[in-house]
């Protein structure tokens, strides 16, 4: 399936979760031989398979009546791509050029003069990263208290008292995992209510090792060479407490992977690519899906849709080019 | 799986760090842990490209919680390199090839 490398591609994929991955389907069985670049070992949700690496069971993708662990899910797709005939290199775009066509991409050092690849269409996949709390202390604690990977360092909070920050599903999601383990796990969320799906809500509600620390921010992590607790804040009342934790987890959100593509697509006031009609971008000859252009739906089933239709899009383009 | 690889067990694991002759990595990992199966070839193929200079060793933490906590591990995958039986460096989380070459790099 591979050409050489100065010869353009009929369409590369830049990343590799349920968004490119269904893009890396329906293109490669539209015999466009797609060239994926789907990342490189993370343990902070930008890896190859996406966020869907760090999570547990997923229940609400159809098909799976049972659940099927997240990990699994993207190993299925990534089979079903690289039956088709897609090619996967296990490495990141360092740089795009999408100033001409065909377009460049470099991997490894992007001051090389020659890029690495070119390719005719590009759909970016990039997803989005989780996104943390930004405090002294917090990178220091990776790894001694502080996670950003629940199913991975759950297992060490054995019979300890830990927190999660965040009200929505991946924060509720974590709280529920993380009581496998730890004694106690404290949801401590900015607002009065929660923004986590209904039956996730009634979960947290009923599990007896879950607390709230409601209207708190965290805005001090404590500890030397462990974590040894966290200062919160009362939003309403202004009063600091502390809260003596060893295990902290951040859900508080995402951050699109758009880096790549400053001051060459057309991005929303809150980072994220700006598609339409379809997955167009603002550059003939580009396409986006998932996460990176939507902070909406952010779901495994909206990436694979939007996924396909990236690959629609891109492959009515290009019949268009000849 | 490269030919360097050794596993360890609690009842294996301080011999075999004191009596390697050359710098042993441990990787500190379990099954359910995604990322660490995501590192588990990068450490195979770093084994296999630098026989004489670095060990990888494999500890599952999941077997033998005992050792990871003796070590104070608190989230995998951590992977410490031990010189001479002495913990030297420790890498936290995955990383692509190129950024654990560059950490490992006094190593190799």
């Amino acid at each position: 399936m591979s050409t050489s490398p100065n010869e353009p591609r009929k369409v590369l994929i830049v990343g590799s979760g349920p968004a490119g991955l269904t893009a890396a389907v329906y293109t490669a069985r539209a015999s466009l031989a797609p060239l994926m670049l789907e990342g490189e070992p993370s343990s902070t949700s930008d890896q190859p398979g996406g966020q869907l690496m760090l999570t547990t069971e997923v229940e609400n993708f159809p098909g799976f009546p049972d659940g099927i662990m997240g990990p699994e899910l993207m190993e299925r797709m990534r089979a079903q791509a690289v039956r088709f005939g897609t090619e996967i290199i296990t490495e990141k775009a360092s740089r795009i050029d999408l100033s001409s066509r065909p377009f460049k991409v470099w991997v490894g050092d992007p001051a090389a003069t020659e890029p690495t690849y070119t390719a005719e269409s590009i759909i970016i996949a990039t997803g989005a990263r989780s996104l943390m709390l930004g405090l002294e202390n917090e990178n220091r604690l990776i790894g001694h208290g502080v996670s950003t990977c629940a199913t991975c360092d759950g297992f060490f909070f054995r019979g300890q008292h830990i927190a999660v920050v965040g009200g929505g599903d991946s924060a509720a999601e974590e709280a529920l995992f993380l009581t496998k383990f730890a004694d106690t796990v404290t949801l401590v969320h900015r607002r009065s209510e929660l923004r986590a799906s209904r039956i996730m809500q009634d979960r947290l509600f009923a599990n007896e090792k879950i607390r709230f620390a409601w209207n708190s921010t965290v805005e001090e992590i404590m500890g030397d060479q462990q974590l040894t607790g966290v200062r919160l804040r009362n939003l309403e009342s202004g009063e600091t407490t502390e809260l003596p934790v060893t295990g902290l987890f951040v859900a508080i959100g995402h951050q699109p992977n758009t880096s790549l593509f400053d001051g060459q697509l057309a991005l929303e006031d809150n980072g994220y690519l700006i598609t339409g009609p379809g997955s167009h971008t603002s550059v003939e000859g580009v396409f986006a899906c998932g996460d990176v252009q939507d902070h909406t739906y952010r779901q495994a089933i909206t990436a694979a849709g939007s996924g396909c239709m990236a690959a629609i899009d891109a492959e009515r383009w290009l019949e268009g080019q000849h | 799986m490269a030919e360097n690889l050794t596993t360890l067990t609690t009842a294996t694991f301080t011999e075999t760090v004191a009596s390697s002759t050359v710098p042993m990595l441990v990787d500190f990992w379990a099954e359910w842990c995604g990322p660490c199966k995501m590192i588990a070839p990068v450490l195979e193929e770093i084994a296999a490209e630098h026989p004489d200079a670095i060990h990888i060793a494999k500890l599952n933490v999941d077997d033998h919680p005992d050792i990871a906590r003796e070590f104070s591990v608190m989230s995998i995958p951590t992977m410490i390199v031990f010189r001479d039986g002495q913990e030297v460096k420790r890498l936290v989380g995955a990383k692509g090839k190129g950024q654990m070459l560059q950490d490992l790099d006094e190593f190799l």
